[in-house]
């Protein structure tokens, strides 16, 4: 019989909104509140209205020594899930058992202060992580050599570049050592080659035979770390499994609406104010609305948005993933420098940003579409990682005469010469 | 937390119901970070400042000079016979002990709000580690206290051997006053206002100062008792100058008793609204 390290049984967790969320500004206006409805700023009971559940009713068990993915849309529950197993915030309802020392890394670098020096945080954090300070002792050169930092470990790190201090704090982090590591994202940040390192400690500690829970949005390093995956969504599981099965469950749910997205309200966690995302098309070359294009087709991917004012610096674009993760590509309506300098802001009103994708380009199979609106480095008004699922069928693409699927993720016509030298 | 291969931790995660202590077993298991995060406060305390740890000791100084010039001077505040700059000093000691501590502590929570979202650890670490970051400031500055004495010619007599009581009664009562503040301020940010000002009126109703003596009436006697801080300043300056003449049971028994309540109640407080903390924080 399979040994558990975490069993979660009808975990359920319930936030409040609305009274509590009521922002006061002022004392007067507290004042004011406390006058008119003493209760509200006190105690309430949670009701229907105004509370949400943010997780109900999640029950899995993970095996010991067992990678196992938790991946979902923004709010479907998985940082909360996260939060409830390293014991930051306590469920409503349900129970967890977990077997052994859990080390959670929902960020690193906290608890890292910006006056104390490299190797004074190194001590702070290892033991706010739970570290026993002769184990930060032990290990403190090796923590030093892998963040890199070995020249600045006796400088307050408010000095150090981002890069160097999330180094610092990963180092530290990934010499955690316990029997169950939750890990929370801490993959999204640092250049590429950062990533890399942090995803290869990361392997390593999964091949250790640690049990080890990760939720990230990356879906190359979920199908990289682990085994079994768990899909949320609005906190609850809707479904279990390999991961191969369980990503591609997750990349395409809930797009029946054939080759179309039209956003709704309650689809974003923020407000994308001044930025109104309408829909997201994919339509074949003839022009039809469609969740299937040819592979030697041209099709385009359409846009429809709205500006409630003018936005200076505007990008809207897409990228294409494949349903194991990979990225094929990530372009923007403004990408053209004619285009930058004539879009370089965009008046109020109603667009459409229209991009053609040339035929004989990529392979057959399902990718999915991801939508971005921002301002470099400036602001993010919209973000929709999955806005929309479409296939991508093969019928006459190169070397279709032989039934096997290609792999990679395109599929161009490429021009080859075979010359004959003779006998 | 030390984990052989063998003993493996088994932890329950389920909601809290009803009142609960805060777990001391646990805390004996957290007191590397207890150490690591009291060292935190003091070294991040005087951080690029020029004068550093000497402001543990300039603090307490000046405000013996300007209570000496003003209350002791000018408005010739009674001081119990004992010279106006010794008699506030010794005041002023165990005031600020208790003042640094509670303010401190009381944002304790709020201001490590990125530790609570994040990491779990029993949460009345952060109130206790800064009121004894603030004990650390208070023997830095202690011997100026010893200085002062000699200077007016003041000996200690076997009564001295009550400090440790009245410093342990000072850090119970600023720490269960830290325990119910802190918790306040994350669901009320009016604690910050609050605090620094309740410190002020705080200390004009204890005998810093002035003398208790200038309460004579006993019904106002016993209502100003009720303030756990008037028994510990009085016997922590009477204890060290050598004033005592026989052990003051009474007012000790009586000064511990509220500063029991105060902490006991902070703890069950404390414990009660910790399960929300990340939530609301």
């Amino acid at each position: 019989m399979a040994k558990y390290s975490v069993e979660v049984n009808q975990i359920g967790k319930r936030y409040r909104i609305g009274v509590s969320t009521r922002q006061y500004n002022t004392l007067r206006d507290t004042l004011a509140g406390v006058f008119h409805n003493p209760k509200s700023r006190l105690y309430t009971k949670m009701t229907e209205e105004n509370s949400f559940w943010a997780l109900k009713g999640v029950s899995f068990k993970v095996e010991e020594g067992k990678a196992i993915g938790i991946i979902g849309r923004n709010g479907a529950g998985k940082s909360t899930l996260l939060k409830i197993l390293s014991r930051v915030t306590e469920p409503t309802e349900g129970s967890a058992l977990i077997h052994g020392r859990v080390g959670s890394l929902l960020e690193v670098g906290t608890g890292f202060h910006p006056e104390l020096t490299g190797r004074e945080n190194i001590f702070l954090n290892g033991a706010i992580l739970g570290m026993k300070r002769t184990e930060i002792e032990s290990k403190l050169d090796e923590i030093i050599a892998f963040s890199e930092v070995e020249k600045f470990v006796d400088t307050p790190v408010k000095r150090y570049s981002s890069g160097m201090y999330l180094r610092l704090a990963f180092a530290v982090a990934a010499h955690l050592d316990p029997e169950i590591l939750v890990v929370d994202e801490v993959l999204a940040v640092g250049d590429a080659e950062f990533q890399r390192k942090c995803l290869g400690k990361m392997s390593d500690v999964a091949s250790q035979g640690r049990t080890v829970l990760f939720v990230s949005h990356n879906m190359s390093a979920i199908m990289r770390l682990t085994d079994q995956t768990v899909v949320l969504e609005r906190g609850k599981v809707v479904m279990q499994g390999p991961t191969a099965d369980a990503v591609d469950y997750y990349l395409s749910q809930g797009f029946s609406q054939e080759g179309q997205h039209e956003w709704k309200e309650d689809e974003f966690d923020k407000n994308p104010a001044p930025f109104h995302p309408i829909r997201i098309r994919v339509l074949s070359e003839a022009g039809t609305v469609s969740d299937t294009v040819r592979s030697t087709e041209k099709f385009y991917v359409e846009m429809d948005y709205s500006l409630d004012e003018d936005i200076a610096g505007l990008r809207v674009g897409f990228y294409v993933i494949s349903t194991r993760g990979e990225f094929v590509l990530t372009s923007f309506d403004v990408d053209d420098p004619e285009k930058f300098e004539k879009y370089s802001t965009r008046k109020a009103g109603r667009y459409t940003s229209r991009c053609t994708i040339p035929g004989d380009f990529l392979n057959e199979g399902r990718f999915v579409i991801g939508v971005n609106a921002s301002i470099f480095k400036i602001r993010t008004y919209f973000h929709d990682e999955q806005a929309l699922v479409f296939n991508v069928n093969g019928t006459g693409a190169p070397g279709t005469q032989w039934p096997e699927p290609r792999t990679g993720l395109i599929r161009p016509r490429l021009n080859w010469e075979i010359e004959s030298k003779g006998e | 937390m030390s984990t052989s291969k063998s003993e493996t931790i088994q932890t329950v995660i389920q909601p809290t119901r009803g009142w609960k202590m805060v777990n001391f077993k646990e805390l004996i298991m957290y007191r590397e970070l207890i150490f690591f995060l009291t060292w935190r406060d003091l070294k991040v305390r005087y951080k690029q400042t020029i004068l550093g740890v000497a402001w543990a000791v300039i603090q307490p100084v000046m405000t013996m000079v300007v209570f000496s010039v003003f209350f002791g001077g000018l408005a010739k505040v009674p001081s119990d016979g004992i010279p106006y700059p010794l008699f506030s000093l010794a005041g002023l000691m165990p005031w600020q002990l208790f003042e640094n501590s509670m303010r401190n502590a009381s944002k304790s929570l709020v201001a490590n709000r990125n530790m609570i979202t994040k990491i779990y650890f029993p949460r009345v670490i952060l109130p206790l580690s800064s009121v004894l970051a603030s004990l650390v400031d208070f023997f830095v500055a202690l011997p100026i206290l010893i200085v002062m004495m000699i200077v007016y010619g003041y000996h200690v007599n076997i009564y001295i051997l009550l400090i440790p009581y009245y410093l342990l009664l000072t850090v119970l009562t600023s720490f269960g006053v830290s325990l119910w503040f802190s918790a306040m301020d994350v669901m009320y940010r009016d604690v910050g206002i609050v605090v620094p000002f309740v410190s002020q009126i705080w200390m004009y109703i204890t005998p810093i100062a002035y003398g208790s003596s200038l309460i004579s009436d006993p019904k106002w006697q016993f209502i100003y008792n009720l303030n756990p801080m008037v028994g510990v300043v009085n016997g922590f300056r009477s204890a060290f100058l050598g004033v005592y003449t026989q052990i003051p049971i009474q007012s000790m028994v009586f000064s511990l008793l509220i500063s029991l309540i105060i902490l006991f109640g902070g703890l069950f407080y404390f414990r009660h609204m910790e399960k929300q903390f990340a939530d609301l924080i």
